[in-house]
């Protein structure tokens, strides 16, 4: 019985015994000689296309591979159960799916979607040109409009040179696509400015009053824009300030022009930054050296500052503001073409402050808010007058109407909040409310005494809803409205805005657009004893887009109804009033731009072309024809070439215009008449201008360094802006620009840290 | 008896755990061996594959992110036809991968290159944003570690690579490079640890002779 027992426990034992070694030698067998299962398959896209390079993992082991130029794979694995098989490329949303390993082979076929993302997604581009230093499609950058020759680091002159834009000379603005300045509004950080452009002088186009290094982002839209933006018939161009400075730094200028000193601070903490400017720019010395056409009375003078202060508020946070006053003032004389012998004067102070204050902030959860108020304060002091040749005031009957004083002071305040709603992928909706306030009066003084007084308030509450929808990465829809309520028209209007951008290539693109658009009557024709309403256009666009690392092409057809375009009478020589909205007009036409940074080395330029048939019939028009602000024909070429041995960029350009027609509109005492008509000479303006970096890279210099040299109209060609007409219309007389060539030069000076150092250190 | 069973399962199941940990050694040898000899762009995107298996089955090891994002860093240097942001954004990503695990000088010498393969796109335009960056990351790195020889070679190729004009130049780089070839050689490595380097720096010191 013990033996039997003894036996069993033997038993028992051994059978532990081998149970073990049985076990140890499965363990082993998996650790070492484990059993193979083959993976293989192949990956694609939905529509059929090979997916090459995405990898293929199985979950929680090394074991994977990538997939080959045909999308297929294949690997051993020696797992065995159940797992999850990962497959992830980029561009694709990643894939999941469980296998059986067992040591049978394994097929399969993964289907992968695509993932809408912002890289690879298509954008809604007709009708409008963005610049900027964001990687999406951008046409220019900052850097662009400071080196663009002839434009004299002016944000609109640079914009001239795209397609759209009309090369008008003797006023100041974007005519865009046969329309006139008025119709094109510019905004800063989402909220209108007024007065972009210093107050306008006769026969002399006046620049924009904000320098292009304050902004970040320009999107210049030659129509088609979004419904966030409205009362702009036309075009509105819309500019993005920068966030904080890279780095403190104080800079100074000196040019045959101005002098001009700054500093800008960033906290330690790179968390926030505060800045402060002043010039004073006099173009005595310039005018002294380059005979000017017109003879000044007072040689323009101007001073400026702004300051600015810039707070991150979070991560996404930021809050800025940017102030800016200007005093500046000029008189002019010219020769009377009323009457010979005498000379027209023309004097002018403008003041003028802006301020503008805006907040963004994402809210979490997809959410983001941008909002903004700005106001400005503009009064114009301007004193016409006629002078004898030893430049006394005469007072002669009939032209009387010729000496007056005109005081014009203007209040504005504008304010904006826009709401973001990411949904799903890119989609997004937006919507928000725009508020603009103007008080705008006028004291005009006869020297008789007489006085008229005007006062124009106006209260324009807006609102306005849009959404973007991504189909796909290769489909996506703008649609939008706009609801507008003006006070002093006492009328709403709804604008419904849509576009679609269709991806046909993986760089090109094609995209529509329609939207009506609506804008009060200018306020120079107002106020008006008649009922009025808003002005309306009617864009249709198609746009045709090609994008590669260093070239862009795009193509534009557009077709522009105008309705209720306002008609004018005149109520004294001084001033027509606005009667009724009677006004009708069309534009069409197309366009080409190509940008190439690659044919030719170190090289980068671009051509535009515009073609233009437009015709209307406004103000005191007997009947439609083309305006003076439109020639048929117009093109640019911009080119630009930095010679890094020499440090210096050579930047030129040339732009044409076909002639503008002319005329002259008389009175009859029933009807208005042209009584003459004409076309200018085609316009061509050759441009030169040279920037010098002494320091560029320049170790151990604490100065940075900017010498710059512009020559506008370089061969000095005759350009004729158009024909100014004797108040009897017997007389006529070019308008040309103020002298045949300007010449520029100036010395700017940064001082701060260095970055080339850095840069030279840690880059290749 | 019983102890002995004990010993046994012990026995098995350390066998086990030190088969898993060679297997972890064996598997990135393998795959470090191929650094030599993968020269295609669809070899490297392979090899970043294989690397970032291993850290996401790993879980608690840097050094595979780091070795997937210096595959695909290699590539931005020989292989001008891709896409340089979106395989610099993948880059970023492994980083951020392997520093949320390991935070080292060696992963900041990685996103210095990412940034400035980025950067060199459109450098008079991107200078501000990934040229800064780039310095960011350069920065962050020497203040982990101030003699870390793989940033340093990667400034002195900066300035041996930069015109003399513009303040760099081969004369200026000949002491940096000499200094990190020094620091190569008194580099303690570890095993499987980064320790890149050393040939270009000789090569290019070859190129004064």
């Amino acid at each position: 019985m013990v033996y039997k027992i003894n036996y069993f426990i033997f038993e028992i034992k051994l059978f532990i015994v081998k149970f073990f070694y049985s076990l140890f030698a499965l363990l082993l067998m998996v650790h070492i000689l484990p059993a193979q299962t083959k993976i293989s398959g192949e990956i694609k896209d939905k529509k059929g296309k090979p997916v090459p390079s995405a990898s293929i993992t199985l979950k929680d082991t090394y074991d994977g591979a990538t997939s080959d130029s045909s999308g297929n794979f294949s690997f051993t694995s020696a797992e065995k159960g159940s797992f999850a098989l990962v497959t992830t490329a980029v561009g694709y949303k990643p894939s999941e799916q469980s296998v059986q390993l067992s040591g049978a082979d394994i097929q399969l076929k993964i289907i992968l979607k695509e993932e809408v993302s912002e890289l690879k997604a298509v954008v809604i581009t007709a009708g409008s040109f963005e610049a900027g230093d964001k990687k999406r499609v951008t046409v220019l950058n900052s850097i662009d409009v400071a080196t663009t020759a002839g434009a004299n680091a002016d944000v609109t002159a640079a914009l001239k040179t795209l397609p759209g834009a009309q090369q008008v000379g003797e006023s100041e603005g974007l005519f865009v696509r046969g329309g006139t300045a008025a119709e094109t509004k510019t905004f800063i950080d989402g909220t209108l400015v007024n007065n972009f452009f210093y107050s306008s002088v006769p026969g002399i186009a006046q620049r924009g009053r904000f320098s292009p290094f304050l902004f970040k982002g320009t999107v210049f839209s030659t129509g088609g824009y979004s419904a966030l933006y409205g009362q702009a018939l036309s075009s509105a161009l819309i500019l993005e300030s920068i966030d904080l400075p890279e780095r403190s730094s104080s800079d100074f200028g000196i040019s045959v022009l101005s002098l001009n000193a700054g500093h800008q601070h960033l906290a330690k903490n790179k968390k926030s930054s505060w800045g402060v400017n002043y010039s004073y720019a006099n173009l005595w010395l310039a005018f002294k050296a380059i005979k000017q056409r017109q003879d000044y009375s007072s040689v323009p003078e101007y001073h400026e500052g702004d300051a600015n202060f810039r707070i991150k508020t979070s991560e996404t946070g930021i809050i800025k503001y940017y102030g800016y006053f200007s005093s500046n003032r000029l008189g002019i004389r010219t020769a009377s073409i009323d009457s010979a012998g005498y000379k027209d004067a023309f004097d002018i102070r403008n003041f003028n402050m802006y301020h503008n204050l805006s907040y963004r902030e994402s809210l979490g959860n997809g959410w983001k808010l941008n909002t903004g108020i700005s106001y400005s304060n503009n009064k114009d002091n301007i004193t016409g007058s006629m002078l004898d040749m030893q430049n006394k005031e005469v007072a002669i009957p009939e032209l009387q109407y010729k000496n007056f004083h005109l005081e014009s002071p203007g209040n504005y305040f504008n304010g904006k909040f826009v709401i973001d709603k990411r949904l799903m992928g890119l989609t997004v909706v937006r919507f928000g409310a725009e508020y603009n306030y103007s008080n705008e009066k006028s004291y005009f003084t006869l020297p008789n005494g007489q006085k008229f007084n005007n006062s124009i308030i106006e209260h324009l509450k807006s609102v306005f809803a849009e959404t973007d929808i991504y189909i796909t990465n290769d489909l996506a829809a703008k649609l939008g409205g706009r609801l507008e309520n003006s006070s002093l028209l006492n009328k709403t209007n709804i604008a419904p805005r849509i576009s679609l951008a269709y991806k046909t290539g993986k760089q090109s693109q094609a995209s529509v657009a329609y939207g009506i658009f609506y804008q009060n009557p200018e306020k120079r024709y107002l106020p008006s004893p008649y009922s009025l309403t808003f002005s309306k256009a009617t864009h249709y666009i198609a746009q045709y887009q090609k994008v590669t690392g260093k070239t862009t092409f795009r193509a534009e057809l557009f077709y522009k109804k105008y309705y209720d375009l306002v008609k004018t009478d005149q109520i004294n020589p001084n001033q027509q009033v606005a009667i009724n909205n009677k006004g009708y007009g069309d534009a069409k036409g197309i366009e080409f731009f190509w940008r190439d940074k690659k044919s030719i080395k170190n090289v980068d330029y671009w051509i535009s072309y515009s073609y233009l048939d437009t015709k209307r019939d406004f103000t005191n028009f007997p009947y439609a024809i083309q305006p003076n602000f439109a020639a048929k024909h117009t093109a640019s070429l911009v080119a630009k070439k930095f010679v890094m041995k020499w440090k210096t960029g050579f930047n030129m350009s040339y732009t044409y215009s076909s002639g503008r027609p002319y005329y002259h509109i008389a009175y009859d005492g029933m009807n208005y008449k042209f009584t003459d008509k004409g076309k200018t000479m085609d316009y061509h303006n050759v441009s030169f201008s040279l920037n010098y970096l002494p320091n560029l890279m320049k170790k151990d210099s604490k100065v940075f360094t900017v010498l710059v040299l512009s020559v506008n109209n370089i061969f000095g060609i005759n350009q004729v802006y158009g024909y100014n007409y004797s108040y009897d219309g017997v007389r006529k007389t070019p308008v040309l620009p103020p002298s045949k060539t300007f010449v520029f030069i100036g010395a700017f000076f940064s001082l701060g840290v260095d970055r080339t150092e850095d840069a030279i250190n840690n880059n290749l | 008896m019983k102890k002995s069973i004990l010993m046994f399962v012990i026995a098995i199941f350390s066998i086990s755990t030190m088969a898993q940990s060679d297997k972890y050694v064996k598997a990135m040898e393998a795959n470090l061996a191929k650094f030599d000899t993968v020269k295609t762009t669809a070899g490297f995107i392979d090899l970043s594959n294989a690397f970032q298996r291993i850290g996401d089955a790993e879980k608690t090891q840097w050094l595979p992110y780091y070795y997937a994002a210096l595959s695909l860093s290699t590539m931005g240097w020989t292989d001008n036809g891709i896409d340089k942001d979106a395989n610099a954004e993948k880059i970023k990503a492994l980083c951020a991968k392997a520093e949320a695990i390991d935070y080292n000088a060696e992963i900041c010498a990685v996103v210095n290159m990412a940034a400035t393969q980025q950067m060199l796109v459109d450098p008079q335009n991107r200078w501000g944003t990934n040229g800064a960056e780039a310095t960011a990351a350069m920065q962050k790195g020497l203040k982990l570690d101030p003699d870390n020889p793989r940033l340093h070679f990667l400034q002195a190729s900066a300035v041996y690579n930069t015109p003399e004009q513009f303040g760099g130049g081969k004369d200026k780089a000949r002491p940096m490079l000499e200094k990190t070839l020094e620091l190569l050689n008194a580099e303690q490595v570890k095993p499987l640890y980064p320790h890149w380097g050393k040939k270009q720096v000789e090569a290019m010191l070859a190129t004064y002779k």
